[in-house]
């Protein structure tokens, strides 16, 4: 045995490796800090309704007896429809082979991987008892295993965070020590990761289809509605973030990237109205019962109509964005309306939740009550914190990550063929 | 209703029908009370709380876990509410399953069923002005007899008849233009000077124990499950508070503890049982237990009590001769809601 002791430096590597990346993300330029000040406003005031909304009860949110689900909920929808569009990143590049996505994919896998972390903890938010989230934890709390969807949810986003966290950390710190990746264990753990995006989005979707009580949410198309979503709202980040790493680093993203996320947001979008206009006419042209929701998000209920003009511009909206997208001028002006289509998409399909899908949905209440959802101050500004800290994490993982693959973030024995220090 | 009046009523409450307490359980209750006297109040509380927090579920505890468990809590109620709590773990009786009946022809809308309800079970008496809202468990819907949703004005516009399009035989006004599918209203919020009202009758809903129960099917983490006697429980230490259930139950019979439960100390109901109606906390989900205190015990539900009409019947499904059987022979029978399958053991009846 020499003395570069190969067992040993693995470990050390990695400390060297999680140290290194760490210090480059909290380095950058102005750009890059006034944008994490700017998200650390929203932290700084979030924290001080956290800690109402934790001492005093959900009480501080709007929801009631009739709209069970609070902003939380809606919020937390939005964020496995973008964790799973990660496999529109990784599919292209690994599996038809993409050369120019390649490299991209691990921006991919960590986007979902935030969004997942985002997810979960809009779920803490929206438990009444946060404090006893270990119940839910197999082998020292109990599952309701097979009964209940919650617990499939539970299980698969915590897989798929697991997923996405090992293949991205794994990926980076292979090339940040300049070894090949272990293929025999990569491939099937993307492979696997790939096939995985999907459910995190169908299991959300049977959350809501699993409720008898909500008759408008009973439809078979709603996993595949929400894959839609994700197919829109998705690529929609995924371009925008590939926009400002392409303007502010050295990585190099190319505009046939670009444009392919584009075409998959108008397959998307299309889709999505596509389901949107089926479901209304399976609703709405029997009009029995099962259509009083919609009917209600549509146009109110006794001169009571806090969601229509929601639901109507919402729609529009959505056949805009088509159109628009639909030229390709508009598809290639990558510094302004590009971006600004993505933004837009991502933002009405977030909206779209609470004030089409979601609040609208529990009225009438089983005895047939009509409310309104009426969101709080507190619980608004805990919605922006959990965002604004998303969005913390997000912005900082990605800058390591690109620090990683344009080789800012180094080994530094790679670097000088010296050896394990 | 006056404080006192309030008072003897609780007082009465607990005299009639028989408590089945052994000896053990009454000396032990007052060892626990004598210990609570001698310890500084903050720090039980805190330690109480900390082992709660630490504690597994209910029907996963050994006995002496529970038996513990019992203790703790009697000991931090006890300070809390200034009076000596009492926390029961009667077992379920064996071979009995619980059924109840209502009598929609009898009942008058008087609501003392609520009230008695909120008194027995120490729901949260909530704020005025606030989001505090009050829990009752017990709903009775208000609905006009007949059918309301026809007017008699308007039966000849039903068929085909000129329309802002045009006269193409489309079907428009009168009853065509109803909202759709929902016929009929009922309103659970009235307050007449008498009850009960010239043309309506009345509809009592709360939880009806279902057989295939959706509330059960939903909770992640098993907090809520049915009793050997078939009454559908909480674990109120186990909840995550998630309100699925509370999505899935089609009879809107579940509440949920949004703020910390407001209970004065006068109001609150000492004879407490551990899955029944000892006082929640917040951010967990309650329910009508079919006073699980009670009937354990061999006595009848509050409501039961209270119902002036005698509206209200209550038993045992599994014995041939119990009231409850008589009616479901007898009477013109009918479940609410049975379309969603959930098989309650809450029967409706007419005379
Ligand atoms: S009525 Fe609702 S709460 Fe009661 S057992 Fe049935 S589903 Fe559960
Ligand atoms: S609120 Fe409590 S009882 Fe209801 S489903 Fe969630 S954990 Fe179960």
């Amino acid at each position: 045995m020499t003395t570069t002791t190969q067992p040993a430096s693995v470990f050390q590597k990695s400390i060297a490796f999680s140290r290194d990346f760490c210090m480059y993300t909290v380095k950058g330029g102005k750009v890059y800090y006034s944008w994490l000040l700017f998200l650390s406003f929203f932290v700084l005031v979030g924290l001080v309704t956290t800690f109402i909304q934790m001492t005093t009860g959900l009480v501080v949110t709007g929801a009631s007896d009739q709209i069970v689900w609070e902003l939380f909920v809606s919020n937390f929808i939005h964020c496995p429809s973008i964790a799973s569009a990660a496999v529109l990143v990784v599919t292209p590049a690994y599996i038809y082979k993409r050369k120019d996505m390649k490299q991209l994919a691990v921006i991919g896998e960590a986007i979902a991987m935030v969004f997942v972390i985002i997810g979960l903890t809009f779920i803490i938010f929206h438990m009444g008892r946060p404090d006893r989230s270990w119940h839910a934890i197999p082998l020292i709390g109990i599952f309701n295993f097979p009964s209940s969807v919650l617990t499939y949810d539970i299980i698969v986003l915590n897989v798929y965070l697991v997923l996405n966290a090992v293949a991205v950390f794994y990926y980076l710190y292979k090339h940040y020590v300049g070894q090949p990746l272990n293929t025999t264990f990569y491939t099937p753990l993307i492979w696997f990761a790939v096939a995985w995006g999907p459910f995190i989005h169908i299991i959300t979707a049977f959350i809501l289809s699993s409720n008898a009580q909500i008759a408008v949410w009973h439809s078979a198309l709603m996993p595949f509605s929400f894959l839609a979503m994700a197919a829109a709202a998705g690529p929609g980040l995924v371009i925008v973030t590939l926009l400002v790493i392409r303007k502010f680093t050295k990585l190099e993203v190319q505009d046939s990237v670009i444009d392919f996320f584009s075409q998959v947001i108008i397959w998307g979008v299309g889709l999505l109205i596509l389901m949107f206009a089926v479901e209304f006419f399976t609703e709405l042209y029997p009009a029995t019962h099962h259509a009083a929701p919609l009917e209600y998000a549509i146009n109110g209920h006794n001169g009571m109509n806090p969601y229509g003009p929601w639901f109507w511009s919402i729609m529009t909206i959505f056949v805009v964005q088509f159109f628009l997208l639909c030229i390709k001028k508009v598809r290639k002006s990558y510094n302004f309306m590009l971006p600004l289509l993505c933004i837009s998409v991502f933002l009405s399909v977030l909206f779209e939740k609470p004030s089409v899908l979601i609040f609208p949905a529990f009225s009438p209440t089983p005895l047939g009550e009509y409310a309104i959802y009426r969101p709080t101050l507190i619980e608004i500004c805990n919605i922006l914190f959990i965002w604004a800290g998303g969005f913390i994490l997000l912005t900082m993982v990605l800058k390591g990550v690109v620090g990683v693959l344009v080789g800012d973030v180094q080994d530094s024995s790679v670097a000088v063929e010296g050896g394990a220090k | 209703m006056s404080e006192d009046k309030r008072k003897n009523d609780i007082a009465e409450g607990q005299d009639d029908g028989a408590t089945k307490e052994s000896r053990r359980d009454f000396l032990k209750k007052l060892g626990v009370a004598a210990a609570a006297t001698t310890v500084a109040p903050a720090a039980t509380a805190k330690a109480a709380s900390i082992a709660e927090h630490l504690q597994t579920h209910f029907e996963m505890m050994s006995d002496s876990q529970k038996e513990k468990a019992i203790a703790r809590l009697e000991k931090r109620y006890s300070e809390q509410f200034e009076k000596q709590v009492t926390v029961a773990n009667t077992p379920a009786p064996d071979g009995v399953l619980f059924g109840y009946a209502l009598n929609i022809s009898k009942c008058i809308g008087c609501r003392r069923c609520v009230e008695a309800c909120v008194r027995e079970n120490n729901q949260s008496r909530g704020e005025e002005d606030t989001r505090h809202l009050p829990i009752q468990w017990i709903r009775v819907l208000e609905m006009t007899r007949g059918n309301d949703t026809f007017q008699l004005e308007n039966w000849h516009k039903g068929s085909p008849s000129s329309s802002p399009i045009g006269d193409y035989g489309v079907q428009s006004g009168g009853h065509a233009d109803k909202a759709v599918g929902i016929s009929g209203h009922a309103e659970h919020y009235y307050y007449p000077e008498q009850v009960p009202e010239e043309n309506s009758f009345y509809f009592p809903v709360q939880c009806q124990q279902c057989e295939d129960p959706a509330c059960v099917r939903a909770c992640p983490v098993r907090a809520t499950f049915r009793d050997p006697n078939g009454i559908v429980v909480i674990d109120y230490n186990w909840c995550i508070g998630c309100r699925m259930c509370q999505l899935a139950c089609p009879y809107w019979a579940r509440r949920f503890n949004w703020g910390e439960p407001i209970l004065p100390n006068e109001d609150m109901n000492p004879k407490t049982h551990y899955l029944g109606n000892r006082p929640r906390m917040r951010g967990v989900m309650e329910k009508c237990t079919f006073c699980l205190q009670r009937v354990r015990d061999g006595r009848y539900p509050a409501c039961v009590e209270a119902c002036p009409v005698g509206a209200r019947k209550f038993g045992n499904l599994l014995d041939p001769e119990s009231e409850i059987r008589k009616i479901l022979a007898n009477k013109k029978v009918f479940r609410f809601k049975e379309d969603f399958n959930t098989e309650p053991k809450f029967f409706y009846y007419m005379d």
